[in-house]
């Protein structure tokens, strides 16, 4: 764990957004709020660990994320301390009940929403050290399509948005992929479908998506945007339970539709993203 | 903290003699700032002196216009009002061209005339709402709210015209005439920016509008993202398949004819 505590220097071109996305990191973005990101980011990283891979969940929110109020971790040191060199990485980074490990920001990292050349090459410093320790990296990003979003996507060579089938949820949706593919050209989205309502519906979505795509955002030949159904979480009360109880679905009713659901994307994820060659 | 903070200020009323004041007031009266006489309320003098100090620490006293301390807090306020509004913001950086010539050719005290005067023109090409500011030497900004991207280059090509139109009287027997560089960003509803963020992408198009050749405006339109009503309608085109379950409090707002209507022009 030497490489942790030693990140590497970035490289002297002075360019903060490095120029290869980084490899088995996966941006979990969604536009809209409160659409189940977080809950998403945490019970995929609980069931890809249970399929035996070391999962990272990152709150790339940078303070305003509520990873740790999901999974009901409160620990003293956070990525802020490390960020004002009060600890060293390797202290901030906490192992969660899914069996995973989680490096949370602490609400210090607010000051640093205001994105900033140093901030982010601090957090590509960090990011290029702890990628290697990792089969895969998740990053839980803000709400919203702010600078810090879109520079925590940068990082990421795989990004998958969560939404709902409420009309505000899928225009916030589109308009994200819209700037992803307008200022990162980025060519394959990832879409997971919460809480729907009927079997079926998350991938109507993913189509009705992918078709208003085609038909007002300009592409360069041969460069299509693609996105790619991962799957749909069904409206479960048990969500709801195991989030007022801050617990992790996969923990509490790992049979429940909802819980099933959110295995079978992992099984996808597994196959798609992290068996795959870098 | 504070009730004993000012427990202790009505406890102990400051003398005003004990203050060392001369150098703020020697400032102000310079300024030609007016403070209320001391003898009749020192509370309203001493108020006087901060209001105009905290004033003079905004302004450029050259052209009048808000410095660069000020600015930034007007785009940060703009950042905040674009993400609660909605309405994208305009930032203009301007440069004038060649200006060292000036200085050179006809003295500081010209460039100082060309300065005020180019101040005072682009003040007058904007609305009351907008702020103009001196960001540097030869360098001014506008922070434009409230402002749809095919109403920016209206704003910043008048700007360019105008000064380009303009001759300045810098003695009596001589007018001279300059030209600028305007590059400009937005601070669009979709993307919550930072200062630094915007600033630097208006900085990338001034120095596009400079090396494409001077005296014209750049603006940065990759940031022209925003979802249209025809998209939205089209979005929402599923709710009209069917009768999902989740759609209910929605459909009868949403005509199914209005979403139908619109997917039979796609295909």
């Amino acid at each position: 764990m030497s490489d942790v505590l030693n990140p590497p220097v970035p490289d002297e071109t002075g360019s903060s957004i490095p120029l290869k996305p980084l490899g088995k990191v996966m941006a979990v973005t969604s536009g809209k709020g409160g659409v189940g990101k977080t809950f998403v980011s945490a019970n995929l990283a609980a069931a890809l660990a249970k399929l035996g891979h070391r999962v990272l969940v990152l709150d790339a929110d940078l303070g305003l994320a509520n990873l740790d109020v999901v999974l009901n971790l409160y620990p003293k040191i956070t990525l802020h301390d490390v960020f004002t060199g009060k600890a060293k990485l390797e202290e901030a980074i906490i192992r969660a009940p899914g069996g995973f490990s989680v490096l949370l920001a602490g609400s210090g990292m607010v000051e640093y929403s205001r994105l900033t050349p140093e901030v982010r090459d601090d957090f590509l410093r960090i990011m290029s050290g702890l990628v290697p320790h990792y089969d895969v990296v998740l990053l839980d990003t803000g709400a919203g399509i702010s600078d810090v979003v879109l520079f925590a996507v940068s990082l990421a060579s795989e990004v998958l948005v969560v939404a709902t089938p409420e009309p505000t949820s899928l225009t916030d949706a589109y308009a994200t992929i819209k700037v992803l593919v307008g200022q990162q050209k980025r060519q394959n989205i990832r879409m997971v479908i919460n809480q729907t309502a009927r079997i079926g519906d998350g991938r109507a979505i993913t189509v009705q998506l992918q078709q208003v795509l085609d038909r007002f955002v300009p592409t360069e030949p041969g460069r299509p945007i693609k996105l790619i159904h991962m799957g749909d979480i069904p409206a479960d009360p048990a969500v709801r339970q195991a989030i007022m109880r801050r617990q992790l679905l996969m923990q509490t009713t790992p049979s429940c539709p909802a819980a099933m659901a959110i295995s079978q994307l992992a099984l996808k994820l597994e196959e798609s993203v992290i068996s795959r060659k870098h | 903290m504070t009730p004993t903070v000012a427990n202790t200020l009505s406890s102990h009323p400051i003398q005003l003699h004990q203050l060392q004041l001369d150098n703020a007031r020697a400032l102000l009266d310079h300024s030609m700032v007016e403070l209320p006489s001391p003898e009749d309320s020192p509370k309203d003098y001493l108020q006087g002196v901060i209001d105009g100090l905290c004033e003079l620490s905004l302004k450029d006293p050259l052209t009048g216009l808000g410095n660069r301390r000020h600015f930034r807090a007007i785009q940060e306020r703009t950042i905040d009002g674009v993400a609660r509004s909605g309405d994208p913001a305009l930032l203009l950086m301007m440069d004038i061209d060649h200006f060292k010539k000036v200085n050179d050719t006809y003295g500081h005290q010209a460039g100082d005339q060309v300065l005020q005067a180019i101040a005072k023109s682009i003040a007058s090409c904007v609305r009351p709402m907008d702020t103009v500011a001196r960001y540097g030497g030869e360098e001014f900004a506008v922070v434009l709210p409230n402002c749809h991207a095919s109403f920016g280059s209206t704003v910043a090509e008048r700007i360019r015209a105008t000064i380009e139109a303009l001759a300045i009287t810098i003695s009596p027997s001589m007018t001279i005439r300059v030209t600028i560089s305007v590059g400009g960003a937005y601070a669009p509803e979709w993307i919550r920016s930072t200062v630094a963020l915007w600033t630097e992408r208006a900085d990338v198009q001034l120095y596009r509008a400079k090396s494409e050749g001077r005296n014209r405006v750049c603006l940065d339109h990759q940031q022209e993202i925003f979802v249209s009503a025809e998209e939205k309608n089209l979005l929402f085109g599923h709710l009209s398949l069917g009768d999902p379950a989740w759609i209910e409090s929605v459909s009868g707002e949403l005509p199914a004819n209005v979403a139908s209507s619109a997917m039979q022009r796609v295909n």
